[in-house]
């Protein structure tokens, strides 16, 4: 059994009158089953407004389903009791660098978490020397969060995730607002985090780029999960993607193409390096 | 740039003051500030005179920054000076038309000049070897009692430690409306003040839908992070008195003691 599942999830968003009544309920998620298990990578891809942020927000109780059910490490999010259990084992990271750090200085922002959860004081440095030193941020510790660049930041609030010891971290589009530099940090923590410490990675995105080393792709539309698989099955389907307003890599975009015009090659290439393993054995 | 204003004034550096927990540093001040109101002869500010340059050198930061404070109060000190030259009735010294200085008029605004200025110094040298987070958290410890009358103290000190966090953010916020503003015609520089107040309305619109926007998304993410206000949270760096700390308490109390046996002696 994994480590979320979720079964038939649906939500509503609700617009209210002046009056308190519900004028109209738009489904930002619907039908969505989940089995994620425990250390894997996923990828959640999807254009704006497909649902995506809205499923993420479900796995640490932020927002709790209309219908369905979902269950983080066998508890329902929808009971009250679990919830704070829940979000310590569910980590979130959102989009905006500057509107989740609190702290005004780094280590102090990391130590916010396990403060919340009441850790003793000493545990507590313990776990921000070690939250730091896994995203590469020690050097940091006393500076003030707004003297960082911006994938620093992102770093500092997945090193402030961790230091509450989760099993499972979701990132909501953690490097929309960042330069390619600092999504390239961002991305390599992430990954280090996953293969390291064996926590589970959920990454929300829409850059295709970031999805190539998930273990598993859920590709989102209109609250709807369209496409599901490893990379390499979802971006051979480069024509469906394009149809829920996605682009595929672009070396996978290259070789689709020649594909297309005649050229042998294998199907899904996802890198640089395969696309020119491909060509060369060519005769 | 506007990014590296750093707010209160804290001057690092590596002194005994700075080193000494903010609540002492807290009572510290309140006590002196006191002290000043109960010494009445110009003895007694002798006494507080020393004490103050004792601690100016103790603190080792650079003299200049200590009257910095007193450029924001200069007008009322000159305010303070003139009324209570002119307004006490006395000896009469010097006069002009209906106006007249008497002795006891200036004797009282030498000493209201030393007494608001040795204040503001006082307090400056609080904020000068604190940082705005030891502050807030003294101010959390010390009204911690205050918690028995239901006075969220918590969540008085959380507000001000994040509008500590957000004020430099808000600000480049504001330069960054501001320019775009300007790069669409918006004029905020000329006119009379209600117009200058009218051209501020395309800056604070923008700027707080952001605010709210902010503190939604800091909201959220607080949550994420298990954060239910101030039941059973830990501390990562919690307050705790060393030895030295109790030393300055001594002393402190020791000098408004001194204060006190001026004021009754009559010295």
């Amino acid at each position: 059994m994994g480590i979320i599942r979720a079964s038939k999830l649906g939500f509503d968003y609700y617009k209210y009158d002046d009056d308190g009544n519900v004028e109209q309920a738009s489904r930002a998620v619907d039908d969505v089953n989940l089995d994620i298990q425990a250390g894997q990578f996923i990828a959640v891809l999807g254009h704006n407004g497909s649902g995506k942020s809205t499923l993420a927000k479900h796995i640490n109780a932020l927002l709790v389903p209309t219908e369905g059910t979902l269950w983080m490490d066998q508890m329902d999010t929808a009971a009250a009791d679990n919830l704070w259990k829940i979000r310590q084992e569910a980590g979130m990271v959102f989009q905006n660098p500057d509107n989740q750090i609190i702290g005004s200085v780094v280590e102090e922002d990391v130590g916010f978490g396990p403060e919340n959860i009441g850790v003793p004081t000493d545990e507590i440095w313990r776990r921000v020397d070690a939250s730091l030193k896994a995203v590469d941020m020690v050097a940091y510790r006393q500076h003030s969060p707004n003297k960082l660049s911006g994938g620093q930041k992102q770093r500092v609030a997945i090193a402030g995730v961790m230091a509450m010891k989760p099993k499972c971290i979701v990132l909501d589009e953690p490097t929309a607002m960042l330069d390619p530099s600092g999504r390239k940090e961002v991305l390599k923590a992430v990954r280090e985090l996953n293969k390291k410490e064996g926590v589970t990675v959920i990454l929300i995105t829409h850059y295709m780029e970031e999805v190539v080393f998930a273990d598993h792709v859920f590709v989102m539309d209109s609250g709807h999960i369209v496409l599901e698989g490893t990379p390499r099955e979802i971006f051979s389907q480069v024509d469906i993607l394009k149809q829920y307003g996605l682009d595929v890599p672009q070396v996978t975009l290259l070789a689709y193409e020649l594909k297309k015009s005649g050229v042998e090659l294998p199907d899904g290439i996802l890198t640089i390096e395969e696309l020119v393993d491909a060509l060369c054995r060519l005769s | 740039m506007i990014r590296d204003i750093t707010l209160g004034q804290y001057y690092p550096a590596n002194s005994v003051l700075h080193r000494l927990d903010p609540r002492v540093k807290f009572v510290g001040t309140l006590l002196f500030i006191i002290s000043v109101f109960v010494f009445n002869t110009f003895p007694g500010y002798g006494v507080a005179t020393i004490f103050l340059v004792a601690m100016i050198g103790i603190s080792k930061v650079p003299v200049k920054f200590m009257f910095k404070g007193l450029k924001a109060i200069f007008i009322i000190l000159l305010i303070t000076v003139i009324f209570n030259m002119i307004l006490t009735p006395g000896e009469v010294l010097w006069r002009l038309g209906f106006l007249k200085v008497t002795r006891e008029g200036l004797i009282m605004a030498g000493k209201m000049t030393i007494r608001l200025t040795y204040l503001v110094i006082g307090s400056s040298i609080m904020t000068l070897t604190t940082t705005p987070n030891q502050l807030t958290d003294g101010l959390e410890s010390l009204m911690g009692p205050l918690k028995k009358i239901k006075v969220p103290v918590h969540e008085i000190s959380m507000m001000m430690s994040i509008a500590l966090r957000f004020i430099p953010i808000l600000l480049e916020e504001t330069d960054k409306i501001m320019k775009a503003q300007i790069a669409r015609g918006a004029d905020f520089e000329s006119g009379n003040l209600i117009q200058k107040a009218k051209s501020m309305v395309p800056l604070l619109v923008p700027l707080f839908i952001s605010a709210f926007r902010r503190a939604n998304d800091l909201a959220m993410a607080m949550e994420a992070r298990c954060y239910n206000g101030g039941e059973g949270r830990t501390q990562m760096k919690p307050l705790k008195y060393h030895s030295r700390d109790y030393i300055a308490y001594l002393f402190v109390f020791l000098y408004l003691g001194v204060s006190i046996i001026f004021r009754i002696v009559g010295i």
